[in-house]
């Protein structure tokens, strides 16, 4: 049979494609890393600028570690985990990269994790998932995480609304993992410190709708926790400028965009004043960040104006992944060994401040509260108000009493 | 098979009622056409069945699992395509959806990491009751769409998968919404962890071949002949006799058979079930997989799985990373463009232009 033998033959010359690749990483020096980001489906763009991060982060160094030059594999995904697993296998059973770094996204993060369990031999890095439960629920040992998470992006906003005098506030946000733990950060210290959340609507994902949210909005609260991607915050905005809203909002870490600020509606000037929180604030103004924006746009003129959370998050991971390879010399003998325990204890310096690691391998690092300004020209941007540093993944609280966000935890009406 | 032939397979059924109605005794040799044909497995079928049984041995765990084993399941549930669309000419783009029914129901049954939704019945129990959910669920998207033809059909199996996806995506209580079920694995029997590359392979193999062999063996039954007819015409076959109606649906409800298996087979492969693995793109892949492969023939199913999951595993190694969807999409093009009967009726055409008296059997 023909057919057969062409696909005998194709499989055939794989394996030794495979087998000469395996053969000269052990010959040689370079050392292999596989990058697995979102190159095609809603996340496209945000994996295009993921991949940027890293990238830069391996030039920082001019491509060599330890004196090991540094050969990077890349795969893509389409935000599907199936599909994140397939493209992680590949690159870790036929490319045969020492050290994984990616997924983008949380259910992505969620599936690389259980499959970097039966790959010991491997070291796995994130790239910019933040599912909570990747490294609380069943962590895996080989896998480490230097992002914070979506709970970690919102933690100190709760003061800050409090600060402002928002002592009622009501939740709107979609029905998924993300706005849970972004809401659940935001509740954590706003609930602890006295504050009440009576009502929170959870609108399907992909929504446009919000009429009958609006219509519930109660006339007691003090302002709107608005956890929505941002072109969905638009629309939220016109309809609420429409049924005559005036409340303050509150704005989740990808809800205050550049979209948002653009916005020509009458509630335009209302905007001044929103408060918003995340893992970076393009406005930040520690000449480490400002350098890092520089390099990240001279290194890629067809970038983003200013490195998106993805092209940060992407950067952090690669760096911690380059950093500790420095700090032991190269040496990914005895499985790892040496290598995972640099990981572990490591602080790692970013622009944004210092990360370190908790004990199920996830990250501790600073948060920043921002709130919107309006400048000389009329402009309105995102200022920083205050840098939380080491905000750890329980968000203060007793990890033994820690529960994962959802719908109805926390709970504080 | 071909008009041709059912019809001689339908006058000699008929022949034989009327010998019999007629009293006469002597008895008659089964037509050829309905059973089934033991004798023609040649040389080139006991090399075919060797490779695949020494695959593992010679593979690496990679190839075995990610490639073969992928394909073998992906194979499975585009044959439950090419079984409908090639024999029943009912092109149902929701034979993912039904293979995501049984991936769901093994999830929400079986064990999976949402400890909340999962009963954790074992596996003997939550398998034949994915596939009694799968068989149901098909047999409902067919008695929805059966009296529909052509575009109509399609329509109305993509409505109805689409409906599906954003129920699994919006509703928490049972299918969990946007996440779905992760850790949803393969069991461990006897010792033998299923999971693993080759004893998953094996399993894979072992249903994508009785998959292969039952639609063979169902397309000379009977009821494979009677579908055949009323593929080719509906009308005449009900006039005879035949409830047009219900053998379509019964079409379907074999379709979701072999869809299930393959479901079932796809979520023990991928470790998790997720509004995605149900969403459009999966479902127009089956239908990628079984053009590509060529519906003239059950073998065109797993042949078009191992050419899309090689596509789609190496095309980023060929080209520009960003842009390596544009080969799959060339040579999809290119195999459909230069054989409308994909890679089934390219074999053919190779095979008569090299042996004057050879033809696609």
């Amino acid at each position: 049979m023909r057919k057969r033998r062409f696909v005998k033959t194709l499989v055939g010359a794989a394996v030794v494609a495979a087998f000469a690749g395996l053969a000269y990483a052990q010959q040689g020096k370079p050392v292999k890393i596989g990058l697995l980001a979102t190159l095609e489906g809603p996340f496209a763009a945000g994996g295009q600028d993921g991949m940027r991060g890293a990238e830069l982060a391996i030039r920082e160094r001019g491509g060599v570690v330890a004196g090991r030059k540094i050969e990077l594999v890349k795969a893509s995904s389409d935000a599907k985990p199936d599909v994140a697993v397939n493209a992680t296998r590949k690159l870790v059973e036929q490319d045969k990269v020492d050290i994984m770094v990616g997924p983008l996204s949380g259910g992505e993060g969620i599936a690389v994790k259980n499959y970097s369990k039966t790959q010991p031999g491997v070291t796995f890095i994130n790239g910019g998932s933040g599912a909570q439960a990747t490294t609380l629920q069943d962590p895996s040992p080989n896998f480490f995480r230097f992002n914070t998470d979506g709970g970690q992006w919102m933690y100190g906003l709760g003061k800050a609304a409090l600060d402002k005098g928002y002592k009622r506030v009501m939740v709107i946000a979609e029905d998924y993992a993300f706005p849970y733990s972004q809401v659940q950060g935001f509740m954590a210290e706003y609930c602890k410190l006295g504050g009440k959340v009576p009502l929170k609507a959870w609108v399907p994902l992909g929504g446009k709708d919000y009429s009958s949210v609006i219509a519930r909005i109660p006339k007691d609260v003090d302002a709107l926790l608005v956890v929505l991607g941002g072109a969905d915050a638009v629309n939220f905005l016109n309809q609420y400028e429409q049924a005559g809203g005036d409340k303050p909002m509150i704005g989740g870490s990808i809800t205050v965009s550049q979209d948002v600020l653009n916005y020509r509606g009458k509630r335009r000037d209302s905007l001044v004043g929103t408060l918003s929180a995340g893992p970076l604030a393009d406005a930040y103004d520690a000449p480490e960040w400002r350098k890092f924006v520089a390099d990240y746009k001279k290194n890629f003129p067809d970038g983003y104006p200013s490195p998106s959370l993805f092209a940060v998050v992407y950067y952090t991971n690669m760096k911690a992944a380059l950093d500790a390879l420095d700090a032991v010399k190269g040496d990914l003998s005895d499985g790892h060994k040496k290598y995972r325990e640099a990981l572990s204890k490591m602080t790692l310096k970013l622009p944004t401040g210092e990360v370190k690691l908790d004990q199920n391998r996830q990250a501790i690092g600073p948060t920043f509260i921002t709130e919107v300004v309006k400048d000389a020209k009329g402009n309105l941007f995102n200022k920083v108000l205050r840098r939380v540093d080491n905000v750890n993944q329980t968000l203060g609280t007793d990890p033994k009493e820690f529960k994962i966000g959802s719908r109805d935890e926390p709970n504080c009406p | 098979m071909s008009a041709a032939n059912w019809r001689n397979a339908m006058n000699a059924g008929a022949g034989r009622a009327a010998m019999l109605n007629r009293g006469a005794t002597v008895a008659l040799p089964a037509p050829r056409q309905l059973s089934f044909q033991w004798p023609r497995i040649g040389a080139r079928h006991i090399a075919a069945l060797v490779f695949l049984g020494a695959f593992p041995w010679f593979a690496t765990p990679f190839f075995t699992y990610q490639i073969a084993a992928q394909s073998l399941a992906l194979g499975l549930i585009a044959l439950s395509l090419t079984f409908l669309a090639g024999y029943g000419g009912m092109i149902s783009i929701a034979q993912m959806t039904i293979a995501g029914v049984a991936g769901y129901l093994m999830a929400i049954l079986g064990a999976s990491a949402v400890a909340e939704i999962s009963l954790k019945w074992p596996w003997w129990l939550a398998v034949p009751l994915a596939l009694a959910g799968s068989i149901i669920a098909a047999a409902f998207i067919g008695w929805l769409s059966v009296r529909t033809e052509g575009i109509y059909t399609i329509m109305i199996t993509l409505a109805v998968g689409v409906a599906f996806y954003y129920l699994c995506l919006q509703n928490y209580s049972v299918f969990n919404g946007f996440q779905g079920f992760q850790q949803v694995y393969a069991p461990t029997l006897g010792g033998v962890n299923f999971r693993e590359a080759t004893p998953f392979y094996y399993l894979a193999l072992f249903w994508s071949l009785a998959g292969y062999f039952f639609v063979k063996y169902l397309l000379r039954a009977p009821f494979g002949i009677a579908l055949q007819g009323i593929r080719d015409n509906a009308r005449r076959m009900n006039a005879l006799g035949f409830n047009v109606t219900a053998h379509r649906i019964a079409a379907y409800a074999v379709a979701g058979a072999i869809a299930g298996v393959g479901g079932v087979l796809f979520t023990w492969y991928n470790g998790l079930v997720t509004p995605g693995s149900v969403g459009t793109s999966w479902m127009i892949n089956i239908l990628v997989i079984a053009v590509l492969g060529g519906m003239r023939h059950p073998i065109g199913a797993f042949l078009g799985a191992i050419v899309f999951v090689l596509l789609q595993t190496f095309a980023i190694d060929m080209i520009d990373r960003e842009r390596f969807n544009l080969v799959i999409g060339v040579v999809f093009l290119a195999i459909v463009l230069f054989s409308p009967d994909g890679l089934l009726g390219w074999w053919a055409g190779l095979k008569t232009k090299l042996t004057p008296r050879g033809g696609m059997r």
